[in-house]
């Protein structure tokens, strides 16, 4: 049996599993190439592209997308199952998770690591200033009013969000018209910031206090014999509550929608009994239902205030942060791009993100005492 | 009995007080978007309904040779005659229930005899939006029969842009999410704790602080300005709610399933495409939606990726640009403002269910 023949011997070679395993890196190899050159073709089409009609460039663009992900994964697989069974165990497990982990890690960890970095630089990231930016950022008097307006986002955002949401469940949960009521405070959600900001800008709308009004609430306050307000300009401090409302206006779905299937989740019984024994609808509101849903009070509640501390696009395009509206992440795109300062910029941005660490700490808690893992 | 009417009168009618200040905004945006632009600049939106105005029901234009610095005297064809100075005319002189009214200026002007009475302001009309969606000049018809020719704002291929955006952004991070989430929940592997703790801990993660060092990998690899460059950030931002949403779902369906498949000499592969993707629809469909709509309303990440570049702009840069440069123009901003929200609109009273859901299961987003 020590005979080999050529012709054997390329079998046992193609059956080799190191043979076999190279081959399989061809395909993988093929779509990495085709991925990298779809990747520069299609920035190029976008670079270059006044010749080009435009849809081509979005089906060509969806096609790299969306075909570049089913390729990579089918070939990597295909590379992978090649291997000897003891490497498929171990290898295939990083061709399921491998990608989301890098592109998290580039999109996310790193740019976290960077920016942490140069809030501790000057300017323009040359040389090393410690804590400059941060004493800079917590004593300089624009933004302290900076940080008392996101005070006002948090605190008055947050607390009405989610009190508008609670009243509308707890009233939707009574009516027969609930399923309609629902969508009609839940509708503003599927609307963008810059969209609500044209939408209040028009209910906030001034003209001369000679012309008829066609801002629905100047109409109203000259209606009653008032004066004319630009709300969103100079009307201070109060014109961040008039930015506050639009949030409030946009959130107040999402935090009834919760509390309803919070409130759902409640034992009718519970209820019941509290009647029968004479509870008013207010105790029953205050003394059972509140405690029963105190856990989705606090996750909803959670949620806005990031949502607060993070807002960026009402107050940009309402009043561009002017007029002492401005907030963290206005200052951050200021600092950054009208002033170029990319040590305070990247302060705030740290800032922002020391201010959701709780947050983060207490989510990974949570997940710690799950059982899956 | 009649307490409990009125009890749930009580609750309706709180909830319709409540409805009606929730959609009256919107409202307003949608009539003023089809009205003339000379209306919606010069009259409340709420105009359309009958109420009671000073209603034109004659013209006299006086003659260029009647001096207008003197006063001067109009007769109605009911009789009814005014003399007054021009100052006045300006303001409105009432008399036997008319009011004799000076529009326009001084030289070219003419004199509008009007009566108070019942009317509603109903000129629709689609110039609004014929001129935000075309390029170049757009000529648009005004109710009093003049043109007015201005640039367009051609909000179509904005409308474009945003599609071509938020397709790949919404599909390539559920791509990733769906076998990241597989792997986790159904595969063993070292770091598999830690490894998922750190999509856990992303979730909350402000995307401010991510913006400026992805912005510099761009500018050196030069795809800024690129959808290329949305699209990835948005897969990255995406990411950690998509991954733990999926393994949510994933992880929790039955496990018989799945080793009567592995019995039967399935590979993971195999099990994943055909199993675990048809049988996750709804999760996936789920965060799709939101997604879809976290994208297409996304302002921010476009602002700093796409930028100034006007070939390129998604359709809430090109709305806040409008913003910025016409604010007074109502017409256009409305008009604008709808096109922007139609899409979400549709989805989300097409597929509301499942953006409830989603909403739901992740209740953190970065």
């Amino acid at each position: 049996m020590s005979m080999n023949t050529p012709e054997s011997s390329r079998k046992s070679l193609i059956s080799s599993p190191v043979v076999r395993a190279v081959a399989a890196l061809v395909p993988l190899a093929i779509s990495l190439v085709i991925l990298t050159w779809g990747f520069f073709f299609v920035r190029d089409l976008q670079l270059v592209k006044n010749t080009i009609p435009q849809l081509f460039i979005v089906v060509i663009a969806i096609i790299w997308g969306v075909g570049g992900v089913v390729l990579l994964f089918t070939t990597a697989n295909f590379f992978v199952e090649q291997l000897p069974e003891l490497w498929v165990h171990r290898l295939q497990p990083f061709i399921f998770i491998g990608p989301a982990i890098l592109m998290l890690t580039w999109a996310l960890v790193i740019p976290t690591i960077r920016t942490i970095i140069s809030a501790f630089f000057d300017e323009a990231s040359v040389g090393f200033v410690g804590m400059k930016n941060f004493v800079y950022v917590f004593t300089n008097p624009a933004m302290l009013t900076v940080f008392r307006n996101n005070l006002l986002w948090v605190i008055f955002g947050t607390t009405f969000t989610v009190s508008a949401g609670l009243i509308v469940a707890v009233l939707a949960d009574r009516s027969r018209f609930e399923v309609a009521a629902k969508a009609m405070i839940f509708m503003p959600m599927a609307i963008s910031f810059v969209g609500a900001g044209v939408i209040w800008n028009f209910v906030y709308a001034a003209k001369p206090v000679d012309a008829p009004q066609i801002g629905l609430l100047n109409s109203i306050v000259v209606g009653f014999g008032g004066q004319p307000q630009a709300w969103t300009a100079f009307f201070q401090p109060w014109n961040n509550f008039f930015l506050i409302v639009i949030v409030i206006w946009l959130q107040a779905g999402y935090s009834m929608v919760l509390f309803s299937a919070a409130i759902k989740g409640i034992p009718a019984e519970i209820m019941e009994a509290a009647r029968v024994d004479g509870a008013t609808e207010l105790q029953v509101f205050f003394q059972i239902m509140i405690p029963q849903i105190m856990g989705t009070i606090i996750a909803v509640s959670t949620t806005v205030v990031i949502f607060t501390l993070k807002i960026f696009d009402v107050v940009w395009v309402m009043t561009g942060g002017q007029y002492d509206t401005s907030v963290i992440s206005t200052e951050f795109y200021r600092q950054y791009f009208t002033y170029n300062n990319n040590g305070i910029g990247s302060a705030i941005a740290v800032v922002l993100f020391i201010a959701v660490i709780p947050v983060m700490v207490y989510n990974l808690r949570q997940f710690a005492q799950r059982e899956v893992f | 009995m009649k307490s409990k009417f009125a009890g749930s009168l009580l609750v309706n009618g709180m909830l319709a007080v409540i409805c009606l200040l929730w959609t009256i905004p919107t409202f307003g945006l949608l009539v003023s978007s089809f009205r003339d632009r000379i209306d919606v600049n010069t009259s409340g939106w709420w105009t359309i309904f009958p109420h009671q105005d000073w209603v034109s029901v004659q013209e006299v234009t006086p003659d260029a040779s009647v001096n207008r610095d003197v006063p001067m005297t109009f007769k109605a064809d009911s009789g009814t005659s005014v003399t007054a100075p021009f100052e006045q005319l300006q303001i409105g002189v009432e008399k036997d229930g008319y009011r004799f009214q000076w529009i326009g200026n001084r030289r070219v002007g003419y004199l509008e005899i009007q009566k108070y009475t019942w009317t509603s302001n109903t000129n629709f009309t689609l110039e609004n939006y014929k001129q935000v969606l075309s390029s170049g000049n757009y000529t648009a018809a005004l109710k009093d029969g003049t043109t007015e020719t201005a640039l367009g704002d051609n909000m179509t291929h904005a409308f474009l842009n945003s599609v071509a955006v938020a397709v790949p952004a919404t599909v390539i991070p559920i791509a990733l999410a769906a076998f990241a989430a597989y792997g986790f929940a159904w595969m063993k592997f070292p770091g598999r704790k830690m490894l998922f703790a750190l999509v856990v801990g992303l979730l909350v993660i402000p995307l401010q602080i991510a913006l400026i060092p992805i912005l510099k990998d761009y500018v050196a690899l030069h795809v800024n300005g690129t959808f290329l460059a949305v699209w990835l950030a948005h897969t990255g931002f995406g990411l950690p709610l998509a991954t733990y949403l999926m393994f949510n779902y994933i992880s929790e369906l039955p496990r018989d399933i799945l080793e009567a498949a592995f019995v039967d000499g399935a590979s993971h592969f195999t099990i994943f495409t055909q199993l675990i993707v048809p049988l996750s629809v709804p999760a996936l469909a789920s965060f799709a939606i939101f997604q879809f709509l976290w994208v297409w309303n996304d302002y921010l990440v476009a602002l700093i990726f796409i930028g100034a570049s006007p070939t390129n702009q998604l359709i809430t840069q090109r709305l806040a640009e409008i913003v910025g440069s016409r604010g007074q123009d109502w017409h256009l901003l409305t008009a604008g403002a709808f096109i922007t929200m139609i899409l979400p609109l549709a989805v989300f009273f097409g597929l509301q269910r499942y953006f409830v859901r989603g909403m739901m299961a992740g209740s953190v987003k970065g």
